[in-house]
Order: structure tokens, then sequence, then C-alpha cells
């Protein structure tokens, strides 16, 4: 959503007249403010990586290897740190796309980088099931419904998504409820520390404790997917029947 | 250069750099002694060209082992030596290498000298996954190739054509990369009215999600890239990604048929997704497994041992997952999204040269992953009709293991049976007419979707009962595989006879159109 707020900002200006579809249509040549947000993306993850790569060599330096034994290291995060912050940098742009993008289908566009960025985040923490469910249900079928919705319903081929502000006053409740609420989450649990090697949670394990533990939650998230689906029906019909 | 006269202002002819100018002598050059050999031994080359992928593929996989088994001898617990960027290091140095091929013996130790350095790079998994990415990508982009030059074969000899000819000397082999290389060189036209940065990004949208699902789809036991214990769901998903780009194509292009077959495409995705992932339950349910690699090694006991056969259940999802993937990859009687006859060429009308190839790339390597999913969970994966028993009689040693991997289980299997679907498909799209949105809509929901659910239900009372001990039961069983079996059976030979037949009446047209009476023939 396009957020009115903060529009006074000359950064926030310029964001949107990067991401807002310009009128010279055909032309995709890379702004000043993308250019400047590579940079960016380059500077934390060099400050990041540094001292990752100096404590790995710190490990290394130590004589530990000796021939014909195995090599005592621990194995290497330093693919995975590259790659979370890649991938996290990517769901975060393309959820910052989405709210300043004022063209609908491109934030349809924007949303999908999103989704698929979490999916990938999901395969990071070895969650491959939860990661190809993201992609079916997310990526692939709720995004393409949004899709096809968008495209039966905009009547010019160029929908500006123009919110009044009583909305952005609403939306703006809501996001910093989330924020103070994450917020507080954050701060309030202790983490279990971090585990080298992450165990997989197989298929089979998930299957058992839905049908077990928790079968209640499981039955009634069915019951109220099925009303939803019956309300969607009686709502199409009575449309179809009122003309 | 300017005899047309054109709307467009004409681009100043480009001067090419000494590396270009080197690199198109180059390539005169191999065509120059290239080009006789290939018109004259065109079927040799192309068996020798495959012959020789296969045994590359078993040498690297031969060589692989060897390191593992014999060089790094505790090679999972020596984490170290095995992760990227090994921070160690650089992994075992070619002196300790040299020792340890010494100490493994054999032919290895008389060649320790070369082999020290040659074999270094393997020991990392970065170097691993990028020789087996790079084989990948390779197979991702043969199979459109040939499956686009097989297309045009086959439509002309359903149509009583031959199909492409010239290019290339032998039934026009190299058609597909001539058309590659026009694709190329077309000029990029963006429309005027397009939404620039969408239409140019659409037909990557395609394109990654098929050659993701390649990463996780296996060609043989231990020919896949990243074995995934949800591969199948995985495959699902990204296939389903697929989609988005023929949307966003569609609408960018800011034509009228292109968002009409955009739409036709949401919708019919949408509703196609559904009965497939029911249909591909069945096998899951059948063995209890999401890894693709344990449903095809269930199926190791020959011909009666593959799912399509073992209830009629399974029977029946086989078939209609095969309907329903010809809906979710858009073909005929399906491909309402690109019907030429009504939207021009739907989502694709406006796109041309490179994008236009890429949509196409993506269909047809699309459609040989559909193929391979229906092969593994239903047709015995890369396992032979032949019991895999016989062949654990046979032992182990090199030769053993190479006869195995060509008469029992290979990705050879796989790739034959998931070409004969590809066939399939190509089949029906010449056979028949495109069916109306209306009646796509009907079959997948009214049809196919209530069936697909009572064949999950039906396959899930089986393998419970199943479990039961009752003595019947297990007779019942025997006798149903072996009809379905000899069902299947009957279809095999027929084809085969049938195709046999066409092939030896190769030179008859239809009716009284015989080449050998027509006047000049």
């Amino acid at each position: 959503m396009y957020c009115r707020g903060p529009e006074g900002t000359v950064l926030t200006k310029r964001l949107t007249a990067e991401l807002a579809p310009s009128d010279s249509i055909g032309s995709s040549r890379l702004g000043g403010l993308w250019r400047l947000c590579g940079w960016g993306l380059a500077v934390a993850a060099v400050l990041v990586l540094v001292p990752e790569v100096r404590a790995q060599q710190k490990v290394i330096i130590e004589p530990t290897r000796v021939p014909y034994q195995s090599v005592e290291a621990p194995p290497s995060p330093l693919l995975e740190v590259l790659l979370f912050y890649a991938v996290a940098g990517s769901t975060v742009f393309g959820a910052l796309a989405v709210c300043f993008t004022k063209n609908i289908v491109r934030m349809a566009v924007w949303l999908l980088v999103t989704l698929v960025s979490v999916a990938m985040l999901y395969f990071l923490l070895a969650a491959n099931f939860i990661a190809a469910v993201q992609l079916i249900v997310y990526a692939g079928g709720t995004l393409i419904l949004l899709i096809f919705g968008v495209m039966l319903t905009s009547k010019s081929p160029w929908v500006k998504f123009e919110p009044s502000k009583v909305e952005v006053v609403y939306a703006a409740a809501v996001c910093g409820l989330l924020v103070a609420v994450l917020a507080f989450i954050l701060t309030a649990t202790i983490w279990p520390p971090a585990q080298e090697q992450l165990d997989a949670t197989t298929v089979a394990d998930l299957g058992r404790s839905l049908m077990t533990t928790y079968v209640v939650p499981f039955e009634v998230a069915g019951v109220l997917l099925m009303i939803v689906m019956v309300g969607a029906a009686h709502l199409a019909r009575q449309e179809k029947q009122s003309p | 250069m300017s005899q047309f006269s054109v709307p467009w202002q004409p681009k100043q002819p480009y001067s090419y750099g000494a590396p270009a100018r080197a690199v198109i002598a180059l390539a005169r050059l191999t065509a120059d002694i290239a080009t006789p050999l290939l018109r004259r031994f065109p079927g040799p080359i192309l068996i020798g060209a495959i012959v020789t992928v296969c045994l590359g593929v078993w040498a690297h996989a031969l060589v692989f082992g060897y390191v593992d088994q014999r060089l790094l001898t505790q090679p999972v617990a020596d984490a170290a030596a095995f992760s990227y960027f090994s921070p160690s290091t650089w992994g075992l140095s070619p002196t300790l290498l040299h020792a340890r091929l010494e100490m493994a013996g054999g032919q290895g130790a008389a060649l320790a000298g070369l082999l020290q350095y040659l074999l270094w790079p393997v020991q990392f998994q970065i170097v691993r996954d990028g020789i087996a990415l790079g084989a990948l990508f390779g197979l991702f982009n043969i199979i459109p190739v040939y499956v686009i030059w097989w297309e045009r074969k086959v439509a002309g000899r359903i149509q009583s054509r031959v199909g492409p000819m010239r290019v290339g000397g032998w039934h026009g082999w190299a058609q597909s990369f001539a058309d590659g290389i026009k694709l190329v060189l077309k000029e990029d036209l963006v429309p005027k009215e397009a939404d620039g940065p969408l239409f140019r990004i659409a037909p990557y949208f395609t394109i990654i999600p098929t050659l993701v699902a390649f990463m996780a789809l296996p060609l043989g036991a231990t020919y896949v890239f990243r074995e995934l214990d949800v591969a199948l769901v995985f495959i699902l998903g990204v296939l389903g990604v697929e989609v988005v780009g023929v949307i966003v194509a569609g609408w960018a292009s800011n034509n009228k048929w292109s968002v009409y077959g955009a739409m036709r495409e949401a919708c019919q995705m949408v509703s196609y997704e559904i009965p497939m992932g029911m249909a591909l339950l069945v096998p899951v349910v059948c063995v209890g497994s999401l890894n693709l690699r344990t449903i095809a090694e269930s199926q190791a006991g020959g011909w009666f041992d593959w799912l399509a056969f073992s209830n009629p259940f399974a029977f029946v999802a086989f078939i209609s997952y095969f309907i329903a993937s010809l809906a979710s990859c858009k073909r005929a009687p399906f491909d309402l999204p690109e019907a030429e006859s009504e939207l021009v060429a739907g989502f694709h009308t406006e796109y041309s040269g490179f994008r236009w190839a890429l949509f196409f790339f993506a269909e047809y390597a699309s459609m040989f992953v559909i193929a391979a999913l229906a092969v593994i969970l239903f047709l015995g994966g890369w396992n032979s009709p032949l019991p895999g028993s016989w062949g654990d009689a046979l032992g182990d040693g090199l030769a053993a293991q190479g006869f195995k991997g060509l008469l029992f289980s290979g990705p050879i299997w796989l790739m034959l049976k998931s070409i004969f679907l590809v066939y399939v498909q190509i089949w029906l799209r010449w056979t028949l007419p495109r069916i109306r949105i209306d009646q796509v809509l009907y079959a997948c929901v009214q049809v196919l979707l209530p069936l697909t659910m009572l064949l999950l239900l039906g396959a899930t009372l089986w393998v419970w009962a199943s479990t039961s001990d009752v003595g019947w039961w297990a007779v019942l069983t025997t006798i149903v595989t072996i009809i379905l079996g000899l069902i299947g059976l009957v279809f095999a030979f027929g084809f085969v006879g049938i195709a046999a037949y066409g092939f030896y009446h190769r030179r008859r047209l239809v009716g009284n159109l015989v080449i050998d009476v027509l006047p000049g023939s």
C-alpha cells in the first residue's frame, strides 16, 4: 500500500519517482537511486562479511590439521551468511517496493519477489516443506488470484493506487501496532542458542503431529476454509442473478 | 541496406571488434570442417554423441566415487574438506593427495604425479556443484531444441508432410539450431504502449522456475542435483510460479489478445493445479513418502511392480494426472492461452527474438519435467521393465555396473520413458481439436476434481486394506495387478506394433495418395 505519511522527505520522493511507472515507456535505465541502493547493499555486505571472514580465519590459523586425519574445523557458515543477507535484502526491498509502487500489477510482481525470497529463507533454515508450501500456496496460488482479480476489476490499463487520507491513518495505526508487538516479542523472548547443524523436520513427523497433537486446530482451520468457500460461492451466485 | 522503407530509424551498421571477428573466423572454419562430416555421417555422429555423454556422466560419477571412498577416507565426518569455501584452507594439498593416491594403490598410484593436480579441485563441493549445474544447464537447453525439432517432424507426418528436411542434411536435424540463431539475431521489439520493465522481465519469470525444477528432479538413483525430502511438492510449487511470467507477459503487452491469453492461463492454472496435485497424492499414499527417489525405488521389481499397475485407483490417477498436466503446461487440447486461431498468438503476441524463444524453451522444458514426474511416480522411474533382482545377480564389477545401468536401472530409462510421454503430448496436440474455455473449466471442476478426490479416497482405503492380514485380499491384489499390467502391456506392444507398421509403410500417404504413384516420384 502506498503510504502518504513521510512523503515530505527527499528520499521517499525520489523512491516513489523511481518506482512509479515512467511515461517514457520502454526505457528501463538504472536510476541514481537504484545505484545508491546497490552501493549501500555492497557496503553493508562488506561490513558484515569482513568480521565473519576474520572470525573464520582465526579458527583456521590454529594448527589443528594433522595429515591423514579429519580436519578439525566447524562447517563454514560463510556461504549461508552471504545467502542470508542477499535473500533477506531482497525480501525487504521487495516489501518496500510493494509499499511505494503505485501501479498495481507491478506491486504484484514485487510481492512475488518478497514471497519467493521468504521461501528461500525457509530453505536456508532447512524447513523444506514450509518452503515448498510457501511456493505453491502464496507464490503460485494466491498471487495468481490477486493478479487475476486486478485484471478483471481494473478499468484502465495503468491502474494507480491512490488511498484516501483516512485509509493511510488506519494503515499507519495497524503497522505501528504490528511493529510494537514484533519489537516486544523480539526483546522479550529468550532465544535458544544457535545450532551449527539444523535438523530438517521430515514431512512424516509434521503430518503425524498435525493428525495427533494439533488435530483440533487443523480441523477447525479446514472448517473455516470450507465456510469461506461456501460464502464465496454464495456471493458469486447472488451477483450472477441480480442483473 | 535501405531498400525497404521502414517507419523506424534504421540502426547504423555495426562494426565488430577484433575478438568478435576472431570468433566469427573460428566458427566459419569449424563449419567448413564439420559440414561435410555431418552431411555424410549424421546418424553415427548423433549416436556417438549420445553414447559419449552417457559415458562422460558415468565417468564423472566414478571419479567422484573414487575420490570420496579412496582418497578422502572420512568423507562424511570430514566436514571441513567438503564445505563451501572450505575455510580451513584449500582442502587437502596435492602433496597429501599424492600420498593418499599411493596408499590407495592400483592404477591411481602409477599416475599419482598427474592425478594429484587433476583430482585436487574435485574434493570441493562447490566445484562438484559447478560441474553438475553445467550438466543440468546443458540438458535443460538440449531438450527443448530437440523436442521442438521432433514436434515439427511429428506434425509433418500427421499432416502428410515431411517437416523440416534441409538444415544439417539428415531430416533437418539442425533446424532448431538454425532457428535459435535466427531468433537471437532478431530485433528485440518492445511495443510503445507496453509496460517496459515488466515486458522485459516476464520471460525470465517463466524460464527460471523451470530451470529450478530441474535441480530437484532426479534422473537416476544418484543423478540428482539436490535430493529434497519434499521434491514432489517443490517441483509443483516452482512450476506454479512459472505461470506468473505468462500472466505478467500478457498484461504488460497492453494488447487485448495478450490479456485474454493471460486471463485464460490464470483461470486454467488455478483450476487444474488442484486435480493435478490430488492425482499425484495417490502414489504418495501408496508408497508413503514424498521423496521422489524413495517412490521410484519402490518400483524396482519390473513391469508389474510399477505404481500405475499396483491398483485401479493409481491406474486412473495416472491418466487424470496426464490430462491435468497437459492443461497446466498449456498443451493442446488446453492451449487456450495461445490459441492462434482466436488470439493471434495469445500471451506472446508482442514478443519477438530471444524473449520469444525463452517462452518456448520454458514450455518445452516444463513438458519434459511434467513427463518425468509422471514416469517417476507411476511408470517405474529409472527402472527398466525387467525385474531389478535379475541385475543384482550380476555382481558389482565395473562391467556389471555398466551393464546394469543400461539394462536394469539408469537415467537412460527415465529419459526414454519421459521422451515417450513428451511424444504422446505432441501426438495429442496434432490430433485433438482445441476445446472452449467453458469446456476446459467444466472438465476440471465437474469431472476431474471429483474424480481425483474419489481416487485419493479409494487409494487410501486400498492401502488400509492391504495392511490387514486377510488372505484373499493378497490374492485379489495380485490378480488386479496382473490384469492392469496386461492392459499396459497390450497398449505398449500395440503402440510398438502400429509404429513398426507405420515405419514399414512410411512412404505411403493417407488414402490413395501414394508417393510411388504420384507423378514425378
